[in-house]
């Protein structure tokens, strides 16, 4: 976890400060989820439903379900959110 | 008289904890831990079948039952006790210490009770001595919130009474086997329990009070109630088909809340609710591989959900605070707690070789095999949306995000050690699964680690991160916000004083004259009372005596529900 970076002024500084290490695990990220979608041409499938059957299906369903519920959840927040302190006020 | 073998387990954690008060500091703490210990052996030594009986007022007792349902959660329970007891050494608050041990003991005990009135009064008790973990905050908002709490807790038994004596006026029996909902007392019970397993609707007082306990409080919250729960569920209404939808909506909804919630150890009440949801799922569907399920999903759950607690309950102990938008690059000084939460993290979203993986999927594995397509496709939303959440909402803006540049010591040794065991065990339980399946109540037949099942769940779990990653990086993702989020409390905390202050002033002026009335009411109530029960009243010798205790608790639950409406 130590730098070779040459920024001495900063006490500690992390592999994970750095923005290219960041970058670097993004792009891993997207290598290993293009591995596991082509992964599903090459093993048998046992399966209870026929959606199951559909390529790449638990990856295309956990990204637009994941998608979805961050954007319902985002909408639920102009009706559901208010002030930190609503239940204190008024006690 | 008394074998070894014939004491609810319980007993050794309630009536231990008698003692605390009395001993030196030191002693407390090694005496704390060795209470679990202690039960632990006494649930290993127990035989399924074991059934001690009691006779009282003509009612058979059944103070300790055992079989192996009961076994999964007495072994469960007394390790959480164990865990959760260590990770508070540095603790000196005695009330904490006691109501613990008490609440942990009652759990255990109501596990192994046979019949429903022994249920009772451990179901009460967990109540009653769990509220002191959040009182032991000793704040205004605490204080308040462990009221709502407990009168929530305490209304959830005494239903579960009125439904104990309505079957027992039904059946004759007060042994807590199968009841089912077809009975008006079967409703009453499954109420009941419904409440302690936060379902929806009723769901809100676990998200209120969780996050008000203390530091080592939560922890020990989150492992009994609501499993306790899940065990009764499983024992009384077992295949009852309306747990399916119960269940799934549970899975669901909670996780729409988690996601924009900033405090993170509500975050995980939140996700403690979801996964209950996959539970009582498995209740529902009710085959030997759906309670199977449950079983080993309810013990690796107690296991993972107390290391995620554990690990933002260290980052409150060292921080001081457990909001979202207040944290971020923590690993930096927490670096332990941080592999500790990831841990955890993984466990709950079900990575394989973690445990929710091998415990979840057997849940899930049922579903599919019932042919129940909607619930299997929402509990597969509800397993991406967990690890959406939970695997990465928490540790990702609690360790890493931006620097809030907080630069705290790593947490106390004893943290990291309750930590690391129960770390251990998420990974040993994911790893060699057969530990765990060898202990459930039915034969296993079922093998997780199959390349179709391990490809799909990284497929799910790692194209939900892509989703988080590129939702972040578009910055399209809700950033933490210091809110609260209505949730059902609105309607007893805000909607429901108001109508009631409302009309309590409307009737203010009627008041006084009403209590006139009501003393001389009362008065001759008595006087009639008298006329018609006393030694020459014709109705003294006919009334049942369960009949009578029925409507006095019914009378019981009736004030309750005013007075708490009142008093939130």
């Amino acid at each position: 976890m130590s730098d070779d970076q040459d920024q001495v002024d900063v006490p500690h500084r992390h592999w994970l400060d750095e923005p290219n290490n960041v970058k670097k695990i993004v792009r891993a990220l997207f290598v290993v989820c293009g591995l596991l979608f082509i992964a599903d041409a090459f093993y048998e499938k046992h399966s209870h439903f026929g959606v199951e059957n559909v390529f790449g299906f638990y990856a295309i369903y956990g990204f637009v379900m994941c998608v979805a519920l961050v954007l319902a959840a985002k909408l639920m927040r102009v009706f559901l959110m208010r002030d930190e302190d609503y239940y204190d006020r008024d006690q | 008289m008394i074998e070894i073998s014939s004491i609810n387990p319980g007993l050794v954690l309630i009536l231990g904890a008698v003692l605390v008060p009395f001993l030196p500091h030191l002693v407390r703490r090694v005496y704390i831990l060795a209470l679990p210990a202690a039960g632990f052996a006494l649930v290993y030594q127990l035989q399924p079948g074991t059934l001690v009986t009691l006779e009282v007022l003509g009612m058979t007792l059944e103070p300790l039952q055992v079989d192996r349902l009961s076994l999964v959660w007495g072994y469960i329970f007394n390790i959480a006790a164990f865990l959760s007891f260590l990770f508070a050494w540095h603790e000196r608050d005695t009330m904490q210490q006691v109501s613990g041990l008490i609440y942990a003991g009652a759990a255990i005990a109501a596990v192994f009770s046979g019949d429903l009135v022994t249920l009772f009064i451990y179901w009460e008790l967990t109540g009653v001595s769990s509220v002191f973990l959040i009182w032991a905050s000793r704040n205004e908002a605490a204080l308040r919130c462990g009221m709502r709490y407990l009168l929530i807790q305490v209304l959830s038994g005494v239903i579960l009474l009125a439904g104990a004596i309505g079957w027992y006026q039904q059946t004759g029996s007060i042994d807590f086997s199968h009841i089912g909902i077809d009975t008006l007392a079967g409703k009453l019970i499954f109420l009941a329990f419904g409440i302690k397993c936060a379902f929806p609707l009723l769901h809100n007082w676990l998200q209120d009070a969780y996050p008000q306990a203390t530091v080592t409080g939560t922890v020990v919250l989150s492992a009994f109630t609501t499993k306790l729960a899940v065990y009764a569920l499983a024992r009384g209404f077992a295949g009852t088909e309306i747990l399916i939808y119960i269940g799934a909506t549970m899975t669901a909804f909670p996780i729409f809340y988690a996601v924009i919630e900033n405090d993170l150890r509500r975050v995980l009440a939140y996700s403690l609710n979801n996964q209950l949801g996959f539970m009582v799922v498995g209740v529902g569907i009710g085959t030997e591989m759906a309670l199977n399920g449950t079983a080993a999903h309810a013990f690796s759950h107690i296991l993972y959900k107390a290391l995620l607690f554990m690990s933002m309950g260290a980052v409150l102990y060292r921080v001081g605070t457990c909001k979202g938008s207040e944290l971020g690059g923590l690993y930096k000084s927490m670096p332990w707690t941080t592999g500790f939460c990831i841990v955890g993290a993984a466990s709950i979203s079900a990575f394989p070789l973690f445990s929710g993986f091998i415990s979840k999927s057997m849940i899930l594995t049922a579903v599919a095999e019932d042919h129940r397509w909607f619930i299997w496709a929402t509990l597969l939303f509800a397993s991406a949306g967990v690890f959406h959440h939970s695997g990465i909402k928490i540790p990702y803006f609690a360790f890493f995000a931006h620097d809030s540049g907080y630069r705290v010591k790593e947490a106390p040794w004893n943290m990291l050690l309750a930590m690391g065991i129960t770390a251990f065990l998420c990974i040993f339980i994911g790893t060699y699964p057969t530990i765990l399946y060898d202990i459930l109540p039915y034969a296993v037949d079922y093998k997780p680690y199959t390349p179709y099942h391990v490809i799909q769940q990284l497929q799910l779990l790692m194209f939900s991160a892509l989703a988080f990653t590129v939702l972040m990086l578009t910055r399209i993702y809700p950033p933490e916000l210091r809110s609260t989020n209505l949730d059902t409390d609105w309607f007893y905390r805000v909607l429901g004083p108001t109508v009631v202050g409302r009309i309590v002033q409307a009737l203010a002026a009627i008041g006084t004259a009403a209590e006139d009335a009501l003393t001389k009411g009362v008065v001759g109530t008595i006087a009639t009372i008298k006329r018609h029960h006393g030694p020459e009243g014709l109705m003294a010798k006919t009334l049942h005596l369960s009949s009578m205790v029925f409507w006095v608790v019914a009378l019981l639950a009736f004030v309750l529900i005013l007075d708490f409406v009142r008093g939130v």
